[in-house]
């Protein structure tokens, strides 16, 4: 492999920075509205940055102006609480990954580590899920939520990712039918049982895939709108996915508040944004893993 | 460790797997056998189901919306999956012959992060027809506004477009990974016998590639089945039904008409089509495990 710049090598590298900068610049426009007044969306729309930056539209999605502020930065009026929506969505993230990855991985431990009857066939069975697409059960499981009384509730929307999928058992199933016998049996000496092993030996030397699932899970949970949506429409437990649909069809005239909605849009994006950056390299390492295996 | 019986930890085993076992039966078991009995029901979540055979299917197979559902999510898969493969198999190359930095695939991840609503808002913000930044900038080559999400033509391909833009970088950085494990003395050989990127590309990089390209492929399809997110900020299914993909089509029936029978038979439906995909997943796995050994 040469590295000295060739001609190839420089149109290569201006290929890339085309692709970084389509993928960065529509964030960039992003934050620069929400920066911008909403008075000037009209007349100020091409310059890099904005003429007359202000906080005002961060400040009103997040509860921090009265009504009559509201309506005078060009909004509906209605009060928002992007905070409260930002605290439910990390809630509904950290519980759902804490949990199922903990019981994914008790049951992934077992399923390749544990000896007991009819192991194989529990085991097919679950998987077999892995092909039923979601839609299908989202509706049964709609009814059920409603006919347990849990509409409108943090449970309701948790209870149906909260103790497995099938995805993350197989994922962690197959790590733990790598783990050495050796070490296993080590610790048998050492007067442990089952959990123990899985507590003391299995857990610690399984932190990249655990980390990995764990991420995996948190961004999709983040990204979760259609069932929160369903079940989770009340002001109280409402997610920044949700909230941001039900914030667009708050619009006052014809126009939507572009202004507002990209403020939320912004704050909506800067927590997996922080994600990015502190465990950025394990989050892409992480691909290696799912990718490829 | 020489037991003389066989080691049974069938008591332990059934502790580590009761909460997946639970939430398997709950959400998953109990939902899908569920799921079918309405689609062979009349059901509006107000009465009790009753039994009506076949109706439902018959009624789904004669209903043009459904069959314009269907077809609008084809060309929705065709240009996404089209669109997005090109451009992730020229990323992941790109970066492949020039660099391995982490930060930069951190950005090509970061539209992966995002909800899908927030990328929805982003790109309704940059293409709307007035204000829109694209459409701006269009005005100032002297193109007219085109209405991306209000024009019959151009609905379906800007949703893909911005679905493309969401997740090329994270299939980009799959391939990157497949990729990486192609030997390096291929391309040392190659490069000392005089062959060109483009001949590297053809005669290494893509067949080689093969196995995890085709198993990427087919879990982006199958992903891109299942589009509603984006669709039910943007578009709404329009204009007229220009985008009224299966996912949003099942979505109405049961939550806007409450046809639940009816939606979960179209439901049922939809799985068919998504068990064939799995089941072309699951040969090209064992092809790729035998190719790759």
């Amino acid at each position: 492999m040469t590295k000295k710049l060739n001609p190839g090598r420089f149109l290569a590298w201006a290929a890339m920075i085309v692709v970084i900068l389509a993928t960065v610049f529509p964030f960039w426009w992003m934050v620069r509205t929400a920066l911008t007044p909403a008075a000037d969306i009209y007349t100020d729309n091409l310059g890099l940055l904005p003429e007359h930056p202000t906080l005002i539209n961060f400040l009103r999605v997040l509860g921090l102006t009265s009504e009559a502020e509201n309506r005078a930065a060009g909004g509906s009026g209605a009060q928002l609480d992007f905070a409260a929506y930002l605290v439910n969505s990390i809630i509904y993230c950290g519980l759902i990954a804490a949990l199922q990855t903990l019981f994914c991985a008790m049951a992934g431990y077992a399923f390749a580590r544990l000896r007991f009857p009819g192991r194989d066939l529990v085991f097919a069975i679950v998987i077999a899920a892995l092909m039923v697409p979601p839609i299908f059960t989202l509706l049964p499981n709609f009814v059920l939520v409603k006919d347990l009384g849990l509409m409108n509730t943090m449970a309701g929307m948790v209870a149906p990712t909260l103790l497995m999928t099938p995805f993350a058992v197989f994922f962690l199933r197959q790590f733990f039918l790598s783990l050495p016998r050796d070490v296993e049996e080590a610790a048998i000496l050492d007067g442990n049982g089952p959990w123990g092993i899985f507590w003391r030996i299995a857990l610690p030397m399984s932190r990249g895939p655990l980390i990995t699932i764990g991420l995996t899970t948190i961004v999709w949970a983040w990204k979760d709108y259609l069932w929160p949506l369903l079940v989770g429409r009340d002001e109280d437990n409402r997610l920044v996915t949700v909230a941001l649909g039900v914030f667009l069809q708050q619009s006052p005239n014809t126009q939507p508040d572009w202004t507002g909605l990209m403020a939320a849009s912004t704050l909506s994006v800067l927590p997996v944004l922080l994600l990015l950056v502190f465990v950025g390299k394990r989050l892409v390492q992480s691909l290696n893993f799912t990718g490829s295996k | 460790m020489s037991s003389t019986k066989p080691r049974d930890d069938r008591r332990a085993a059934w502790w580590f797997l009761l909460p997946v076992l639970v939430g398997f039966a709950v959400f998953y078991g109990y939902p899908a056998a569920r799921g079918l009995w309405y689609s062979v029901t009349d059901y509006t979540m107000l009465n009790t189901p009753s039994y009506v055979g076949a109706e439902n299917y018959t009624k789904l197979v004669q209903d043009e919306k459904f069959w314009n559902a269907l077809l609008v999510t084809g060309w929705y898969v065709v240009l996404n999956i089209g669109s997005q493969t090109l451009l992730a198999l020229g990323i992941a190359t790109l970066m492949h012959r020039l660099t391995r930095s982490v930060v930069l695939r951190a950005t090509l991840l970061l539209p992966w992060l995002v909800p899908n609503v927030t990328i929805g808002l982003l790109w309704m913000w940059l293409l709307d027809t007035n204000l829109g930044f694209v459409n701006q900038l269009l005005h100032t080559v002297g193109w007219g506004p085109v209405g991306f999400f209000t024009d019959e033509t151009w609905a379906m391909p800007t949703v893909a477009g911005i679905n493309t833009w969401a997740y090329t970088g994270y299939t980009a950085l799959l391939l990157y990974a497949g990729m990486l494990q192609i030997p390096q003395y291929l391309y040392e050989g190659a490069s000392i016998d005089g062959a060109g990127e483009w001949r590297m590309f053809r005669r290494i990089t893509l067949p080689l590639l093969r196995p995890v390209l085709a198993l990427v492929l087919v879990v982006s399809l199958i992903g891109s089945f299942q589009i509603f997110d984006t669709i039910a900020v943007t578009t709404k299914g329009g204009p007229v039904s220009a985008t009224q993909v299966i996912y949003y089509f099942i979505y109405l029936q049961a939550f806007k008409y409450f046809h639940m029978g009816y939606a979960a038979a179209a439901a049922v439906f939809l799985a068919l089509i998504l068990g064939v995909l799995t089941a072309i997943q699951m040969r090209l796995l064992r092809a790729s495990r035998s190719d790759l050994a």
